[in-house]
Parts: C-alpha cells; sequence; structure tokens
C-alpha cells in the first residue's frame, strides 16, 4: 500500500457526561452545533482542509448516531479507495477470551495499531471530537517536522488564573516542553494542552507497546507524555492561537451556540476557505413566513417559520408555528414548536415536539434538583425525540425525556428544578 | 430496474432573455438551492432508475459544473451511473445534435448496452415530483408502445405547449404542438415511457430518412399506428420556458401547498452539496414571506422573494418581489423590487433596481452596479 505521511486518529468514544439528557443516546461529538454541525463535523473537516485523507474514527459509548452521520464520509471527500474515514469500534483480538472496551485515550490507539501499522505512516495525528474550533493541522506538522520533535502537542494560551483547570505545558524559549501538569493548583504556565497531538509513529508505536503492559487505563496526559519527558523525548509544543471551544458543559455548549449569531462573531463559518462540513440528508430551502419575525439567528435548511425567533439557533428542517417566540434558545434538528408557545433560554434536542401554548423557562433560577452541577444556569433542557403536551408551563433548569403526557405535570406545570425522565420512550 | 433514463437537457430558450445567455435552461437556478434539472435527475433516483443519461448541448458547461458527481443524486453504482453527453465528433458525424431524436439516436450506443426493458425520457427544466415507477406500472398495464404524461390545465392557455387528446381508455388520439387553437385542455409533459427496443427501432429509421424530432416525427407522425397512450397527473408540473414562468414558479415556492408537495415528506430533491452555514438573520433584518438560501446573511428588509445561496443584504436595503441568485451582494440602503438578479451581482449602496409585474428587471451574471 501507497505510504501515508500522516493519518489522524479521532476520539469520538466519550460519553461527555456534562451535557447531561443531550449525550444519553449519543455521544458528544454526535451533538448539534451551531445550526446545522455536529461537533465531530470541526476536526473531521480539519483533516480534509489540512490535507489529511485517511482518519480512524474511535467509537465506544452510544455510537449508532455517529456512524450514520459518518457513514462512508462523503461529506468530508472521505470516501476514498485509499483511507479515508474509518470507524474503529472496540473489537476482540486472537487469544483473548473477551474483548476489551478502551479503557483510555492512549489504549484505544494502542488497541489499533494493526490499523496505523497497515497505512505505514510516519507521523500520527491524535485529535478529539470534542471541540469547536478550525486548524490547519499540515501547519503543525511543519512544526513538528522542523524541530524533529517525537511528540508535538497544541496548546493554547489561555489566562493564567484559569490556568488550574487545564493540563499546562512548561516549556522554554523553544517551546521545547521539559513539564507537564495537569490541572496545578499554582500553574508556572499559561499553555494549555488542546488535547491535540503529532507523534512520530514509530516512537509512539515503541511507547504504546511499552506503557500498555503497565498502565490498564494507558492515557495520553497521564501516561505517554510524562514517560515521553521521562525518557528526554523531543516534545514541543505548538501555539494555537486562534478560536477554540470545549463545549462539555450546558452553560459552555450553550454561550458557544449564542455567540455565533452575533453579527460579527468570533468563530466565522461564513469563510470561504476552510469550510466546515457535514451531512445533509436534503436541503429544502428555508422559508420565513408572512408574519415571521426573526432576528438575530442562525436558520439552517427547510425550516418553516411562522413565529418569531430572537438571539437562537435552529437545526435543519425545524417548525415553527404562528404566534412562537423562540429567545435565547437552541433548537435541533426536526423539531416542531407548537402556535403561542413561548421558548425561553431552552435547549431542545432533535425531533422533539412541543405543543401549543406552551411556556418554557418562566420562573425562579432553581438549579436541578438530581443533578445540580449539569443545569445550574437557568437553561432548561429537552431530550431527543421528547413530546411536550399543549398548555404547559415549564421552569428553569428542568429536563424532559421521553414523550410527555399532560398527567406528568401537576397543575400543568414542571417547576424549576425539576426532572421529567421516562425511560424507552421516546428514543430512536 | 426496469428502465433507463434520458433527460434531455440540450435545450435553450432566448425567450428566456439574458438568463440563458450563459447556461441551460435545465441549469437554471429554482427555489432557493437546486437547479432545474435537480428535480428530473431526483425523480429518476428516487424512482428506482439506477442509470439515467444526460444529453446536454447548448451552453453546457455550467451544467457539466452543476453534475460534477453523481453522487449527490445517488447513481454512482456499478451496475448503474449517470452519463453525460455532449455532441461530439467522429469520422462519419460531424454534426451537433439536430434535434430531440437525433440527440438520442446519435448517443445510440447507450441504449443498446443497456438491457432493462423500458425507458423514460424526460426533458431537464420540468419543475415537479413524480414517481416514474407509476407512469412504467401503467405502461405495461396498458400494453402501451409510447406513455405520454400528460396534465389537464384546467382553462389555462395552453397553445405554447403540445396539446392532447384522449379516448376514454386514455389511448392519445390528437396530439398537436402548439396549436393556433387548443382543442382540449389537457398537455404532454414532455415525459415519455416507451421500450427500449423500440426506441432504438424508431430512431434508427427516423434519423436516417432526415427526420430528428422525437415529438414530431415519433410522437406525432406515428400516433395511429402506434398504441400511444396519456397517463394522467394532477400534482404540481411547471416548466420553464419564459422570464415570466420563472418567476411564477420561484414564487410558487412560497405557497405553503407547493412547499409541502416537494418538502413535506420524502423522498426528496437532492442537489449538488454547497456546504453554506446556515441563513444569519441580524438585528435589523426584516424578512417576511422569503426563501432564504444558506450562507446568506441579512441586515436589510427583504419581503415576497426567492434568495439563493450566499447572498448579502445590507443594513436598510429593502427586497420586494424580487429574485436573488446565489452570491449576490446587496449594499446598504438598495432598493430592488420585482427584479431578478442573476449570480454573483453586486449593488453599491444605494442602488436602485425597480421592474414592474409583467416587466422584470434583470441584472445579468457577474453585474457592478
Amino acid at each position: 500500500m501507497r505510504k501515508k505521511e500522516m493519518l489522524a486518529m479521532l476520539l469520538a468514544g466519550g460519553q461527555g457526561s456534562r451535557l447531561g439528557v443531550l449525550t444519553k443516546n449519543k455521544a458528544k461529538p454526535a451533538v448539534s452545533f451551531g445550526g446545522k454541525y455536529r461537533i465531530i463535523d470541526f476536526p473531521m473537516s480539519n483533516c480534509i482542509n489540512s490535507g489529511v485523507d485517511t482518519v480512524g474514527v474511535l467509537t465506544q459509548y452510544q455510537p449508532l448516531q455517529l456512524n450514520r452521520h459518518i457513514g462512508i464520509g462523503i461529506p468530508w471527500d472521505l470516501d476514498r479507495k485509499k483511507g479515508g474515514v474509518t470507524i474503529l469500534a472496540p473489537h476482540m483480538k486472537d487469544g483473548e477470551a473477551e474483548g476489551h472496551w478502551y479503557s483510555g485515550t492512549a489504549n484505544a490507539i494502542y488497541q489499533n495499531i494493526h490499523f496505523i501499522d497497515a497505512y505505514n505512516p510516519t507521523y500520527v495525528l491524535i485529535i478529539s471530537g470534542d471541540h469547536i474550533y478550525k486548524m490547519d493541522y499540515s501547519r503543525m506538522l511543519a512544526f513538528h517536522k522542523k524541530n524533529n520533535c517525537d511528540a508535538t502537542i497544541a496548546v493554547l494560551e489561555v489566562p493564567i488564573e484559569e490556568a488550574d483547570r487545564f493540563g499546562i505545558m512548561n516549556a522554554d524559549v523553544d517551546d521545547k516542553i521539559y513539564e507537564f501538569e495537569e490541572k496545578p493548583p499554582q500553574p508556572k504556565s499559561n499553555l494549555a494542552s488542546m488535547g491535540i497531538y503529532i507523534f512520530t509513529w514509530d516512537v509512539l508505536r515503541a511507547a504504546l507497546r511499552e506503557a500498555d503492559k503497565i498502565h490498564d487505563d494507558l492515557d495520553f496526559g497521564k501516561h505517554i507524555i510524562p514517560m515521553f519527558l521521562e525518557q528526554g523525548q523531543a516534545l514541543y509544543a505548538y501555539r494555537f492561537k486562534d478560536y477554540w471551544k470545549d463545549v462539555g458543559t450546558i452553560d459552555s455548549y450553550w454561550s458557544a451556540n449564542m455567540e455565533l449569531t452575533k453579527a460579527v462573531p468570533e468563530f466565522n463559518l461564513y469563510e470561504d476557505f476552510a469550510k466546515i462540513y457535514t451531512s445533509s440528508d436534503h436541503q429544502p430551502p428555508q422559508f420565513t413566513g408572512p408574519d415571521a419575525d426573526v432576528k438575530t439567528s442562525l436558520l439552517s435548511e427547510g425550516c418553516e417559520v411562522f413565529g418569531s425567533v430572537y438571539n437562537s439557533t435552529l437545526g435543519p428542517g425545524v417548525r415553527v408555528e404562528g404566534g412562537a417566540v423562540i429567545r435565547d434558545s437552541i433548537i435541533m434538528e426536526g423539531c416542531v414548536i407548537g402556535e403561542n408557545s413561548v421558548i425561553d433560554r431552552c435547549i431542545i434536542d432533535e425531533n422533539s415536539i412541543i405543543g401549543k401554548n406552551v411556556k418554557m423557562g418562566m420562573g425562579e433560577n432553581v438549579p436541578n434538583k438530581l443533578k445540580p452541577q449539569v443545569y445550574d444556569t437557568g437553561i432548561s433542557v429537552i431530550g431527543e425525540a421528547s413530546v411536550v403536551p399543549d398548555g404547559v408551563t415549564i421552569g428553569k433548569n428542568c429536563v424532559i425525556h421521553g414523550v410527555t403526557l399532560p398527567e406528568h405535570y401537576e397543575s400543568a406545570r414542571l417547576e424549576s428544578g425539576e426532572t421529567i425522565e421516562l425511560d424507552g420512550e421516546g428514543m430512536l | 430496474m426496469k428502465a433507463v433514463g434520458i433527460i434531455l437537457a440540450g435545450g435553450n430558450n432566448d425567450k428566456l432573455r439574458e438568463l440563458t445567455e450563459a447556461r441551460a435552461t435545465s441549469a437554471m437556478p429554482v427555489g432557493s438551492c437546486y437547479r432545474a434539472i435537480d428535480f428530473s435527475l431526483s425523480n429518476m433516483s428516487n424512482s428506482g432508475i439506477n442509470k439515467v443519461a444526460i444529453i446536454t448541448q447548448y451552453n453546457s458547461r455550467s451544467l457539466h459544473d452543476h453534475l460534477n458527481s453523481s453522487k449527490w443524486w445517488g447513481f454512482g453504482s456499478k451496475s448503474g451511473g449517470m452519463f453525460v453527453l455532449a455532441p461530439f465528433l467522429s469520422r462519419d458525424n460531424n454534426f451537433w445534435f439536430r434535434g430531440t431524436a437525433d440527440s438520442i439516436y446519435q448517443n445510440i450506443a447507450f441504449l443498446q448496452r443497456s438491457n432493462e426493458p423500458y425507458c423514460i425520457i424526460t426533458s431537464g427544466d420540468g419543475i415537479y415530483k413524480m414517481d416514474y415507477s407509476d407512469v412504467i406500472d401503467f405502461h405495461i398495464e396498458k400494453n402501451a408502445d409510447i406513455t405520454i404524461v400528460c396534465k389537464d390545465m384546467k382553462g389555462m392557455d395552453v397553445v405554447n405547449f403540445g396539446v392532447v387528446d384522449l379516448d376514454e381508455d386514455g389511448r392519445v388520439t390528437e396530439f398537436e404542438e402548439k396549436p393556433l387553437e387548443a382543442f382540449s385542455s389537457t398537455i404532454s409533459l414532455g415525459i415519455y415511457v416507451i421500450k427500449r427496443e423500440l426506441l432504438i427501432e424508431l430512431l434508427e429509421t427516423i434519423v436516417p430518412e432526415g427526420r430528428y424530432n422525437f415529438v414530431r416525427d415519433i410522437v406525432v407522425r406515428y400516433r395511429k399506428r402506434l398504441n400511444i397512450c396519456g397517463f394522467m397527473y394532477d400534482g404540481y408540473w411547471a416548466s420553464i420556458n419564459s422570464v415570466e414562468s420563472y418567476y411564477n414558479i420561484n414564487m410558487d415556492f412560497l405557497r405553503e401547498d407547493v412547499r409541502n408537495a416537494f418538502f413535506a415528506r420524502g423522498p426528496y430533491i437532492e442537489t449538488k452539496a454547497k456546504d453554506e452555514p446556515p441563513a444569519k438573520y441580524n438585528a435589523n433584518s426584516q424578512v417576511k414571506n422569503c426563501l432564504i438560501g444558506s450562507g446568506s446573511i441579512v441586515d436589510g428588509t427583504v419581503e415576497d422573494s426567492v434568495l439563493f445561496r450566499r447572498v448579502r443584504i445590507g443594513e436598510k436595503a429593502r427586497i420586494g418581489n424580487s429574485i436573488i441568485m446565489e452570491g449576490c451582494d446587496i449594499g446598504n440602503g438598495c432598493v430592488v423590487e420585482y427584479a431578478i438578479l442573476d449570480k454573483d451581482v453586486t449593488l453599491s449602496g444605494g442602488q436602485i433596481v425597480r421592474g414592474e409585474p409583467g416587466n422584470l428587471k434583470i441584472i445579468k451574471k457577474n453585474s457592478f452596479l
């Protein structure tokens, strides 16, 4: 087989549990973003825009939606005869009595050494499907080659007072890394790891084989990087100065979406170069009705709006009936918002139906009673394929998942902080 | 599958004025994100036809550009495919296509190398959604030689169409192209089903006789000898044959019944992927009764209009009753009414483009005002 200079391994197996009900039925990389996209579209598009045409996508947690979205890679031009996209799920190997899940980020790569070897690459790019950014990996590779690195880690300069939330690289003047500290209480630098690595493959390969014998949850940050430092490998920090967002919490996810609706957002989707690609099954035009009012919003293909939409993002095929008012909300693909309903600061996951005269996001900002650490910023979240009956009023930090009926609501109300999760119903 | 498809996309229509100066009628942009040919091409694919020939001739560059890959319409299979056939020179042939029948005849190898029993022929400028397998089933049931898809236009002026008369069995008894006086309100939609071998035989008979027109020299001339039947269709159908019809077709998409007919349920009309971000409505936008293409950014007022992809509407600009094609940039404070702006038109701030109903103003592609 022809040699590939660099192939990408995209870690897409994470649950993203701080996104609550949004990741109940799908992995975090499959969560919608910016109207028509899913989070994984950003690293996938970055790959092809950087000339990386061989991508292994490592899946584990709830992969079905992700698999459907990726298909054979057509939207990203990754439907190739040689290379292209390959979904890599955990699998049994010869001599094993039972299979092994991917126990850590580096273990997942270790378990797919044969896949990588088949392309005989010189370099391997390790990325995750969790972040929103545009990056030209070929420039990072040029940096890697110029410095004769064994490993290059992309870093972002974060405000020093926030550095204790990140994995911090301490580097010398040439950006050669001499120390790595995970969430240091007293950070010595502000270079935060973005979880994007380029490794020289034979060096990484040897390290994986050695370290996987020692650790049963082999992880890049915890084990491989410290091991490289200990063994004196050439590790460099590649400074990235553009937009990069971890949308790992309900609030950061919501804010990043809202930011896109601004007149001049920090992250520009409207450039003609380095486009972000996504799978769209069909693309009927977007219709805005005679009595509609839409301001400061993103509307995807196939939306039909007869009501009002302010400061919101609408995914493909959303229908907003007459008299409905949507404010500061994220409405994902295929949802229907019934007549005269008011939606305030909500996230409504795909294919949900909100009845008529529903009011959502009303009342006091009381944190969610079951998961106060997930839902505490006033945003109510409706899970995938849910139904909210006509005429109910829903508070803040509420969670609803499933086909709910009027009897699930006491006096047609769901107070702030309450949850209705009906298992097994309304699932895809 | 039982049939191969042929889409006649070579035509041009000078009634479309400047709009077809640089493109074939089949490549006319329609409904915010489509090209006319997407409709017949998607119908083919959605009807289970997996081998289709597209015959092009006039101004075919933009059409070929649109058809750069068969995968958007699902024709990328080993057993089928999308064949774009343009005129070519050979030792014994140096003609352009001399007519619709001749254009098929010159590509007769496509028919000879197929083994599907039927052939469905359509033009590339019809806007409709149809399951051709219903027509083929009808054709088989009627044991017809040729089936013509027909529509009763009920009171509309039909003298610019092929007018047909059917007997009670559905057999075509009369067919006249653009009659002086219409003898019926039923028209041919230019969609035909014919046995593949019969088509080869007819073409090999008529073309050497110097007859090159499918309608005149096969359908009309053979209407008494062959069993020609009419399949009645009553859904939405329109074809692009003048500036007015082009404008009306686009405005039809603002009607709920028309949108529902095309978009409410699958199968859907497919088009080439353009990967534009969602349409963006800024703080002062006022949009009423419009289609807005993806990648567009609206700051001004847009009413009763169809915007294609990547259109910019500047602050305090006012657009009404107009078609704004892909890539247009409308500066601040512009006024556009009853106009068709072709692709990539730039209006600098304060420009006024004003047509009137029945006399639309057309701004040519790439113009800068």
